[in-house]
């Protein structure tokens, strides 16, 4: 078959399809991968389920149902915000294969963007039964309708750029320090209470709720979860996507500046 | 009058300091570093200036640490120069424009660009989008690559089951699919027996001779130089120690040569012909001044029953050897370390 597709459409096509190809060699590391990681959110709605039986049947108002609902569709947005970690910039930075990325045409971040991106796919269709299994489990109540489904299918997308964007820039810390993982473990711990993946955002104390709605977490976990397993009304469905347009233009906006500063110093400092 | 070829590359005093931080072993000295730091300034390259014209092949030579990668670095844009200039098709790459990086390639022999789990040809798509090389030109060259490279069938496994050698010309394949004109080279042949050397090495005269491109390259083995080389730079703590043809190399730096005879004869003393370098069962190696050569066979071939006589110029390594020996060491460092 003949592709005339050219500039970064064409690279990321290329690179997305390298990613499935890639990943789909690891079939069974990265289903192992997705059972280690179905353990985390299982512990909580077990917690929560607990929790809410014993309060006759909610917790402020959230349901047993509701919570399997929020945890299984939870499954697959952690998948989304599996990104191009600190770490990675770690090794790429020590190992001298960012120099390799710099002598190409090509911003390297549209590299990761894509293979990332490509990784979903596959991740997806491994998801699939996992979720199916956790549904017959858990027995979530789910009530969405076409435009929520819609919303989503763009929401997941949104979080899935703002934490490459945001941890993107993070990395790149590592132009001046070759050990950034301390900072990650700061961002992650922020992350973790602040973005609902621990426990949904309505039970946050309301002093932590609009902390949290002013940092970028929310919109990466969160938000899109609630979009299908909350009852947000078309105005807060809406408002949510402005919002991750917003952050992913702060993201993108961070990683520009840190990045031309970032390579001046990588460039006069070598490695 | 021909028209003059033109220069691709050009370098003016060009200089790199790297502030390199420094202390003790021990315990101590690490605490101590916490508090005050000791730095100091090591100009990796010291000035060195150079033109390179178009569709020449260099040779980048000196010992580990004399500068060699640092140039590269500079003239590939991954480093800024500290001063001087540096003018590449009329690019200064430190600004690492698209049409520059496009048009050049930089192999590093121990970087890894291909992806690990898949067959090379799917690197060498992501490499068509990347440099945006038209679907026709890109079968094209890669087919000739490939054909020259004699790599048909290594593309097609993933890369992780390549060898060493394998996976070299690979990357080197994946590295000039977009045909750049200016190729630089740093110890591309790196851990690669000889054979696989030598593949490599008739590879690039070729792409040389085929698209006229300019070539700069680092190597530690001589035969790469003296297969692909006519003018080699020799750089040595920064600077820049000889600049010219390779044969006036050793006729600049090695006066003489080896003049090896085969006597059907005892071996005499042939201590009044030259310099005796070896004796063995009438096998006896001569070390001769240059302008004495011709006189000196005329006379053994005259005076004994030669039964062999070869002439040989001295191997290469030991004429870089003697350029290093005669050209004094500047000293590449400042002379205290600076605390700040």
């Amino acid at each position: 078959m003949t592709k005339s597709l050219n500039g970064l459409p064409g690279l990321y096509s290329v690179v997305m399809r390298t990613a499935v190809q890639t990943q789909f060699q690891y079939r069974t590391a990265n289903y192992a991968y997705l059972l280690g990681m179905i353990a985390e959110p299982v512990i909580y709605l077990v917690v929560w389920q607990t929790v809410a039986g014993s309060q006759g049947g909610a917790v402020e108002g959230i349901t047993a149902g509701q919570f399997a609902a929020y945890y299984i569709v939870w499954t697959l947005v952690r998948n989304m915000n599996i990104v191009f970690t600190p770490y990675g910039w770690e090794d790429r930075i020590r190992n001298g294969l960012l120099s390799g990325m710099l002598v190409r045409p090509v911003h390297p971040i549209h590299y990761d963007l894509a293979f990332f991106a490509g990784w979903k796919f596959v991740v997806i269709v491994l998801w699939l039964p996992i979720a199916a299994v956790l549904v017959l489990i858990f027995r979530p109540t789910f009530d969405v309708n076409a435009l929520e489904a819609g919303v989503f299918l763009i929401a997941i997308w949104g979080a899935y750029l703002i934490r490459s964007l945001f941890l993107w820039a993070l990395g790149m810390v590592t132009f001046w320090t070759t050990r950034v993982s301390a900072l990650y473990e700061l961002y992650f711990t922020a992350e973790l209470l602040l973005s609902g993946r621990l426990l949904p955002l309505a039970l946050l104390p309301g002093w932590a709720a609009t902390v949290a709605d002013v940092l970028p977490f929310k919109y990466t976990f969160g938000y899109p979860i609630e979009v299908l397993a909350g009852d947000l009304s078309t105005a807060e469905l809406f408002l949510g996507l402005g919002l991750q347009a917003v952050w992913i233009g702060v993201g993108a906006l961070l990683v520009a500046l840190v990045w031309r500063v970032g390579v001046r110093r990588y460039s006069a400092v070598g490695n | 009058m021909p028209e003059p070829t033109p220069v691709d590359i050009r370098v003016s005093e060009l200089r790199k300091t790297f502030r390199v931080p420094e202390r003790e072993a021990g315990l101590r000295a690490s605490v101590r570093s916490l508090v005050r730091r000791t730095y100091r300034d090591v100009d990796a390259v010291a000035g060195v200036s150079f033109d390179i014209p178009a569709g020449q092949i260099v040779g980048f030579l000196g010992p580990n640490g004399a500068g060699k990668t640092t140039t590269l670095k500079m003239l590939s844009g991954l480093l800024f120069p500290t001063s001087g200039e540096i003018s590449v098709l009329g690019h200064v790459p430190s600004r690492r424009e698209r049409d520059y990086l496009r048009r050049m390639t930089l192999v590093m022999g121990n970087r890894n660009q291909l992806q690990w789990d898949i067959p090379a040809l799917d690197s060498f798509e992501m490499n068509r989008a990347i440099y945006r090389i038209p679907e026709a030109d890109f079968r094209r060259t890669r087919d000739e690559i490939v054909e020259l490279l004699e790599i048909g069938d290594l593309v097609r496994k993933p890369v992780r089951t390549l060898s060493l050698g394998e996976r070299m010309k690979a990357e080197i394949a994946a590295s000039l699919l977009h045909r750049p004109q200016i190729l630089y080279l740093d110890e591309p042949t790196i851990g690669l027996d000889v054979t696989m050397q030598k593949r490599i090495r008739s590879f690039l005269a070729e792409y040389n001779r085929r698209y006229g491109a300019t070539v700069l390259l680092t190597s530690h083995y001589m035969a790469d130089v003296q297969a692909l080389c006519k003018r080699v730079i020799i750089i040595d703590s920064g600077s820049i120690l000889y600049d010219g043809g390779l044969r006036e190399l050793s006729t600049r730096y090695s006066p003489h040569q080896t003049v090896n005879v085969v006597l059907g004869e005892t071996a005499p003393d042939l201590s009044g012909y030259g310099e005796v370098l070896s004796s063995v069962d009438g096998r006896i190696s001569l070390k001769v001044a240059k302008a004495d050569t011709s006189s000196v066979a005329a006379r053994l071939l005259a005076a004994f029953q030669v039964s062999d006589l070869t002439i040989e110029d001295p191997p290469i390594e030991d004429v870089i050897e003697q350029v290093f020996a005669a050209v004094p060491r500047s000293a590449a460092t400042s002379a205290e370390p600076v605390p700040r």
